[in-house]
């Protein structure tokens, strides 16, 4: 049961993006479309997963001082991998990514769950916990992306859902980025409240 | 005129912050004072335009000379980790009083994914030394002007009414995305 707490919550009541405010930077910058969200999701799900699995399994041989040199070095080597790995079997999406995948590297979601969560906990622990503040990312990348792509082009997924959508500019240029995402998080809040009554 | 275009280009039609999204942790995180802002974007500035240059050299020197670019990532982490340090240190020797008032500021750079951004485009746009030191420093200045701005916003915004939803996170997005409206209209001070 707590195992399977230690997913949800990084899903709803501790999401990265929209309670925590981490990792805000690819969050807006790759989510013009639900492809591009999901697939910087998953890289960033990729890394968070190997390095807090690295971290908690070397969490006593790891100099206190030094832990967070030692982490940084951990989760650039990941991103490194996940990087030549979209270039090999990816490349149109490695491409659109561009500087945003060796950007995982300083994504704060990563080193503070290594830092408050992987340093702490056993491995298991560890594992459910990165899964679920994954999937959290995930779930907010993809929201935000199809919502983004639903108002610029009247598709989600690459999918026409609205007919004859005229295009608004503004959703795949940087305000609509952020305009969006404010929107998206005072939703949250709505909802959360709504399910706490 | 080249390194003038650059400089602007960094600085304003291409904001670090507002078209990038790079730096935007503090941007929201810090942006609630003024005061605190600034210091936050003098500190940034100046590990900006030291990172650019020593990245510069490392990758130019080191990682193409014996073919190992593809350790570019954990370098460039490895030695932003390091400068921070270094400016930290020389800034408390040096300085007692600007170390107080930045502070709990200074480490926090190290995470600021601007300035591996930053690092990225330089080998990116193969700059030259110069352009990049100018490049580093022009980034610095455009992320300080957004954190400014957001500042002062931010603190006329506490006399607002503005609705439970959107207090906090939600309020700062949107008026973030106003300010990436606005600097949009700088676009044409440069040819694309």
């Amino acid at each position: 049961m707590s195992l399977f707490r230690e997913v949800t919550k990084g899903l709803w009541k501790e999401n990265p993006v929209f309670v925590m405010v981490l990792g805000m930077c690819p969050t807006l910058a790759v989510t013009t479309n639900a492809i591009y969200g999901f697939s910087m999701a998953a890289a960033t799900t990729f890394v968070l997963i190997s390095s807090s699995l690295v971290v908690s399994v070397f969490k006593r041989l790891i100099p206190n001082q030094v832990r967070i040199a030692t982490y940084t070095v951990i989760i650039a080597t990941f991103v490194t991998v996940a990087h030549y790995f979209l270039k090999a079997n990816f490349p149109p999406i490695s491409k659109a990514l561009g500087p945003y995948v060796p950007l995982i590297v300083v994504n704060c979601i990563i080193l503070g769950r290594a830092e408050a969560f992987a340093s702490k906990n056993t491995v298991i622990r560890s594992l459910a916990d990165a899964v679920g503040m994954g999937l959290g990312f995930m779930l907010a990348l993809v929201a935000l992306g199809a919502m983004r792509e639903l108002f610029a082009y009247g598709e989600i997924f690459g999918y026409t859902v609205i007919p004859n959508w005229h295009p608004w500019a503004i959703m795949v240029l940087p305000a609509g980025a952020f305009i969006s995402l404010g929107l998206l998080v005072a939703l949250f809040h709505v909802i959360s409240k709504k399910v706490k009554k | 005129m080249n390194l003038i275009l650059i400089f602007i280009a960094a600085a304003i039609t291409n904001n670090f912050v507002l078209t990038y999204f790079l730096g935007i942790c503090p941007f929201i995180g810090v942006s609630n004072k003024l005061e605190s802002a600034f210091g936050m974007g003098m500190a940034t500035t100046f590990v900006m335009t030291l990172a650019a240059t020593v990245t510069w050299l490392i990758n130019n020197y080191l990682l193409i000379p014996f073919k190992i670019e593809f350790l570019e990532y954990v370098a460039f982490i490895l030695t932003i980790a390091s400068l921070v340090q270094l400016v930290e240190m020389f800034i408390r020797k040096v300085s007692p009083e600007l170390y107080r008032a930045l502070g709990i500021y200074l480490p926090l750079i190290t995470t600021n994914c601007a300035i591996l951004g930053l690092t990225l485009f330089v080998v990116m746009r193969k700059y030259e030394l110069i352009e990049a030191i100018v490049f580093g420093f022009g980034a610095g200045v455009g992320f300080t002007l957004a954190l400014v701005l957001m500042a002062g916003i931010r603190e006329e915004l506490e006399f607002a009414d503005v609705p439970e939803p959107f207090r906090g996170t939600g309020i700062t997005l949107i008026i973030a995305g106003l300010l990436a409206l606005a600097f949009m209209g700088f676009g044409g001070l440069i040819g694309s």
